[in-house]
């Protein structure tokens, strides 16, 4: 097989089994190369269990994995051209930082002369601004220091993809959004794929160019960020990235025509599928307002909760008919006095395009 | 008058620590005053201690080179055969054997201790001796060998017993050690053998030191072994010392070889922890 290929990794009808279990089922995947690529998905979803794949800790029971056009099946990590972020980073307790970095540089035959190694040991950290900390004990270093440490380690010997699990799950709010940054930077600079795995959709939302959500063993949707949350494929991962309303309904012959439980009749885009369906909208997508805005989608409630976030205010309202919706409300072009009270009496409107239907 | 936390602290402290505190007192400090005190002195006429300030009996203690050195040359060589032998054991338990059977294999290793170490250490010796395998070995030609009564049967008799000693101090650092360090070392490059020389057997050595250090300090004191297995051959200290207490009842020489002994022990164990530390010390272990 040719050396070059478009794409880093492939994953041709992958099925991982421990025991009776299946981990992940036939999944068919392709990660371009540069591409900075998130696998999304509650836990026990296979998230890991493929990026392990990868890595060489765990060996495909069916089907195949490609890296660089290669066949990996059988190769052990040692001999793949992979670097992995470890879930906890899982450095070396009895080495300083200069000497966790140094490992994967120190494995290479033919040797590496001690005064490279060392040289490109302080320019890996010097790229996750850890220059200066080379002699420090790992169990000096703060969490965010750690983690620095173990990406220096892994990019070090120049991986043509570099693989993160879970990497930012054990840092604070601040210090995980100033990472994502990070991270993405460096991804930029050093022109390599990066694969992460998360459960936190923000996480794969904000620095990966494609996010593939992965439910129960199998992929169900893989897109650009904005793709997944605008269109999402079907109901799981309308649920799993970012909120979402749901309400039981029927789209009705006509295929353009929702009929809500409480008898409101909605236009839809046309041709959707007839029958029971569940919708689902964005909180967002909704526009709140006192009096009733032309005709489009209305339904009427009574404000319960408000949670004020700042730059954004959420209202839980009960719908008449239908149960609690949740509506986010942009504060930019609002009044102080624009703020409803919980138990006042709101309109619901909303865009026809944006709800998204979902045959039952 | 009320008690301060501070003085209630000391006070709980203080509790806790006594019984064993006093125990160690009585029969150990004590006892061991006393037999610096009997090492000065001389040997009743009828057996026993004679009050007396002499150097007499150190003066005395070439006699028994001969089982100080058996003893500090086999003590240590033993512990270290221990050592070899229980590595492999003891990663095997922790690392390669199936975390089902785990609890089941390693209570095996100690299932041994069920038995005496007399009655195990005897069985050896008929084993070893000339009904056992010399006889075997006789019945194919080869006549004339000697198996029991050698420095060879006694450490033969020192891995067999305290294996398990030297086992489960190594399966324990072992069993801790974080398996995604040994990941990690595999992704960074590390072949099996690299991975384990580089990091699993320097994150295990808290183990090795543990069970090296107990093993030889046991091994020291060691009586039951070379009685069964070194004849009157290969013999410690262990045995000099019941040979002068219960036969020939010169408790003063006694008393100072065993004083003797302590002492040496004392400094061999505090130079080679001081450079096992420093041969660690660079390499500190963090287990968190």
């Amino acid at each position: 097989m040719t050396a070059a290929s478009a794409n880093d990794i492939e994953f041709h009808s992958v099925t991982k089994r421990y025991g009776a279990v299946t981990a992940v089922t036939d999944i068919n995947l392709a990660i371009p190369k540069g591409a900075f690529v998130a696998l999304l998905g509650p836990s026990g979803c296979g998230k890991t269990t493929c990026l392990r794949m990868i890595g060489g800790f765990e060996q495909p029971s069916e089907g195949t994995v490609l890296i660089d056009g290669r066949e990996m099946n059988g190769v052990p990590p040692y001999r793949r051209p992979v670097n992995m972020v470890f879930q906890h980073y899982a450095l070396f307790p009895h080495f300083d930082v200069e000497q966790n970095v140094a490992y994967g540089l120190k494995q290479a035959r033919p040797k590496l002369a001690a005064s490279e190694i060392s040289a490109r040991a302080r320019q890996a950290l010097e790229m996750v601004r850890l220059g200066g900390f080379e002699k420090r004990r790992i169990h000096e270093m703060s969490g965010g220091q750690q983690q620095r440490v173990a990406l220096a380690r892994a990019i070090v010997n120049k991986p043509s993809v570099l693989l993160l699990d879970e990497p930012l799950a054990a840092l604070d709010k601040k210090l995980r959004t100033a990472m994502q940054i990070e991270l993405q930077t460096l991804q930029r600079e050093l022109g390599i794929t990066f694969v992460l795995v998360t459960h936190d959709q923000e996480e794969a939302l904000s620095m990966s160019d494609m996010v593939c959500v992965m439910n129960a063993g199998r992929i169900v949707q893989m897109a650009k960020p904005q793709d997944v949350y605008d269109s999402p494929a079907d109901l799981f991962v309308a649920d799993f990235v970012g909120k979402t309303n749901r309400v039981l309904a029927t789209v009705e012959a006509d295929g353009a025509t929702l009929r809500l439980p409480n008898g409101t009749a909605l236009a839809l885009r046309p041709g959707q599928k007839p029958g029971a369906a569940t919708v689902a909208l964005r909180p967002e997508a909704i526009e709140l307002a006192r009096q009733p805005v032309g005709n489009a989608g209305a339904l009427t409630g009574t404000v319960t909760h408000r949670i004020f976030l700042g730059s954004t205010a959420e209202y839980q309202i009960s719908v008449d008919g239908l149960g609690d919706f949740l509506v986010t409300a942009d504060r930019r072009s609002m009044q102080e006095s624009d703020l409803v009270e919980p138990g006042e009496r709101v309109v619901l409107t909303f865009d026809p395009g944006k709800v998204h239907v979902f045959p039952a | 008058m009320p008690l301060t936390p501070d003085r209630k602290r000391q006070l709980t402290t203080a509790a806790l620590v006594a019984p064993a505190g006093i125990w160690l007192f009585v029969f150990l400090v004590l006892p061991f005053m006393a037999m610096v005190v009997f090492a000065f002195g001389e040997r009743a006429p009828e057996g026993g201690y004679q009050a007396a300030f002499t150097f007499a009996q150190f003066a005395n203690l070439p006699s028994r080179a001969a089982a100080f050195w058996n003893t500090l040359m086999i003590a240590p060589v033993g512990a270290f055969l221990c050592l070899i032998v229980a590595y492999p054991v003891a990663y095997y338990l922790a690392i390669k054997s199936n975390p089902k059977y785990r609890l089941m294999l390693v209570s095996l290793v100690v299932v041994p201790f069920w038995t005496s170490l007399l009655v195990r250490t005897y069985a050896w010796m008929y084993i070893l001796g000339s009904r056992g395998i010399p006889n075997l070995l006789g019945m194919i030609g080869i006549e004339d060998i000697r198996l029991l009564n050698t420095p060879g049967a006694v450490l033969l008799g020192i891995v067999y017993g305290y294996l398990p000693l030297m086992i489960m101090p190594i399966y324990v650092s072992l069993e801790k050690l974080d398996r995604r360090l040994l990941e990690a070392s595999a992704d960074l490059g590390a072949k099996p053998v690299s991975t384990f020389f580089g990091i699993t057997l320097p994150l295990s050595l808290p183990g090795v030191m543990t069970g090296v250090a107990l093993v030889t300090i046991l091994l020291l004191g060691e009586y039951l072994i070379p009685q069964l297995l070194g004849g009157g051959k290969v013999f410690f200290i262990g045995n000099a010392l019941v040979d002068l207490f219960l036969q020939s009842r010169n408790w003063p020489f006694g008393s100072a070889i065993a004083v003797t002994l302590v002492v040496v022990v004392v400094i061999v164990l505090s130079v080679a922890m001081r450079i096992a530390w420093k041969v660690s010390g660079s390499r500190q272990v963090d287990l968190v």
